[in-house]
């Protein structure tokens, strides 16, 4: 019994050691190979730089670039939060009032399927720049939190409903103590993607400012860079954006974990 | 027909020709009559589909009759009704994201009680269904009979007056459940409360109460009432007693009875 549980065990920690030692692994040998192809066949940087050169590039373009960075991941937070607020707000707001959900659901739809590269140029037109880009981070991030939400605040179970009514609860204790608690696992799921997506939201509005000329974000950089050819320095500023769009989704998925860890079931180790 | 037992006072609550029609035309009971005094152990006992849920729903004030009426001759208002009901689902309705003792203690937060009496008194109920150490335990690690322990906590904790149960016991092992059915009498003797009771099982239905009432399905109706007028406290003996065994088959053929009522199945 004991020999077969650490049999398993072992099992597992191989499996883990693979899952994070594979993809290590295919990058290397991608980059490897990458950098033998420009070598080899002599590819200059202003067609394709190397990855050597790329790093080089990030390091010595790197007040700039942080400066970039700092700018578009502030936009992404702040567009983030406001999806966040938005959303759940919207969402809560429609629960409570039917009348409130017919009158503007559609409309939220609309500019959700409504793509957002489109409404970005209009959007910079009316607005000063930074209000701009936060609004098209703001149109794109927070459908997945209203719809999520919206979702999570039918789903909760019929019995518990009966059970709140039988103790005569009011309409606030059933939303702060039943409704949202029973949300909060589709709440979470939604910001997990409404993080990634508000990066984007602010991506391609200051790739629309762009000509504008003021911006300064990274999607600028990538913009500006381009123009003159400096594409090492594209690709440098991509990898910050990748890099960044990878930790908000892993610190998003870490906020879901401890706040799901004690009783959802998506939360749950496989078996204790 | 007569009620069972006799009551020197008023019951505690009756339903006066209840008729329940759903809007699809189902009819789930017409002219339902029963009263239950105070301190009774009633079973309502039926084939699935008789309206026995449907029946104490309807006691709960979760749902309203469309006929008839349900009377509480000594609660005036709504409020007074509601502080007087516990009730016990199918399932433990625990709410997963909130510890053993938050669920207890769910029926007092609602109604504002103050902290230090209500963590008392949640206390008093977790050890009164054994379960004092796990107050800080969730609900998902915890034993489908723990589950529904937490559960009966819950509906205790306000000491209602009147318990009502919807076949509580009935996903359970059957070893779980005699311990359950043991514990829940020793319950009801020591806090005096009234408890109805759906089930769809004969032998459960004269362990425990006082009274069993036979419903008939289609639809649903009082069929027949049988009093179960052996002695509390009963135990391990009442289960293997000739007179046990005597309950069960009159329970049994009034079961029958009312399922031929019930017609066609």
């Amino acid at each position: 019994m004991k020999a077969r549980a650490s049999a398993g065990e072992r099992r597992d920690r191989r499996d883990r050691a693979l899952r994070i030692g594979l993809p290590i692994v295919v990058l290397a040998l991608g980059l490897a190979v990458w950098e033998l192809v420009v070598l080899i066949k002599d590819i200059p940087p202003y067609v394709l730089p190397a990855p050597a050169r790329i790093l080089r590039t990030l390091v010595s373009d790197w007040a700039l670039l942080s400066q970039s960075l700092l700018v578009t991941l502030t936009t992404t937070l702040e567009g983030f939060l406001l999806a966040a607020a938005g959303g759940v707000g919207l969402a809560v707001l429609f629960n409570q009032w039917r009348f409130l959900e017919y009158s503007l659901y559609p409309y939220a739809v609309i500019l959700q399927v409504t793509p957002i590269v489109a409404i970005a140029p209009l959007l910079l037109i009316y607005l000063p720049q930074h209000a701009a880009v936060l609004t098209c981070a703001w149109i794109v991030a927070f459908f997945p939190v209203l719809a999520n939400t919206t979702l999570g605040l039918h789903s909760v179970d019929r019995n518990l409903t009966d059970l709140f009514s039988l103790y005569g609860a009011s309409r606030g204790q059933v939303l702060w103590r039943l409704k949202l608690p029973s949300a909060l696992p589709y709440i979470l799921g939604g910001l997990r993607i409404a993080g990634g997506l508000s990066l984007i939201g602010a991506v391609v509005a200051e790739i629309a400012a762009g000509s504008a000329g003021a911006g300064s974000g990274l999607a600028y950089r990538i913009a500006e860079s381009g123009y003159r050819l400096n594409i090492p320095r594209m690709f440098a500023a991509l990898l910050l954006l990748s890099l960044a769009g990878i930790v908000i989704f892993y610190l998003l998925s870490l906020i879901n974990y401890l706040a799901l860890r004690r009783w959802h079931e998506s939360a749950l180790a496989a078996e204790s | 027909m007569p009620p069972a037992t006799a009551f020197h006072a008023a019951p505690l609550v009756a339903l006066r020709g209840v008729g329940k029609a759903f809007p699809n035309g189902i009819r789930a009971l017409a002219g339902l009559d029963l009263e239950v005094g105070s301190g009774e152990f009633v079973a309502l006992l039926g084939p699935s589909g008789c309206g026995k849920s449907t029946a104490l729903r309807i006691v709960a004030g979760l749902s309203e009759p469309t006929e008839g009426a349900v009377e509480w001759p000594h609660a005036a208002t709504p409020a007074q009704r509601e502080s007087r009901i516990g009730f016990v689902f199918q399932e433990p309705t625990l709410m997963p994201w909130a510890s053993v003792f938050n669920n207890v203690a769910l029926p007092l937060k609602l109604k504002d009680a103050g902290a230090d009496k209500a963590a008392q008194r949640v206390d008093a109920a977790l050890d009164r269904v054994g379960l004092l150490a796990f107050s800080r335990a969730y609900p998902r690690e915890l034993s489908g009979g723990m589950r529904m322990r937490v559960s009966i906590a819950r509906a205790l904790v306000t000491e209602p007056q009147l318990l009502l149960m919807d076949e509580p016991f009935a996903a359970l092992d059957e070893i779980t459940r005699f311990k359950l059915n043991d514990d829940l009498l020793r319950m009801w003797q020591t806090l005096r409360t009234t408890v109805i009771f759906v089930t769809h099982s004969v032998f459960e239905s004269v362990y425990l109460s006082s009274r069993v009432v036979v419903m008939a399905a289609r639809p649903g109706r009082v069929f027949a009432e049988l009093a179960v007028d052996a002695p509390y406290p009963r135990g391990q003996d009442f289960r293997t007693s000739p007179e046990y065994a005597a309950f069960c088959r009159r329970a049994s053929e009034a079961l029958s009875g009312a399922m031929a009522a019930g017609d066609e199945l």
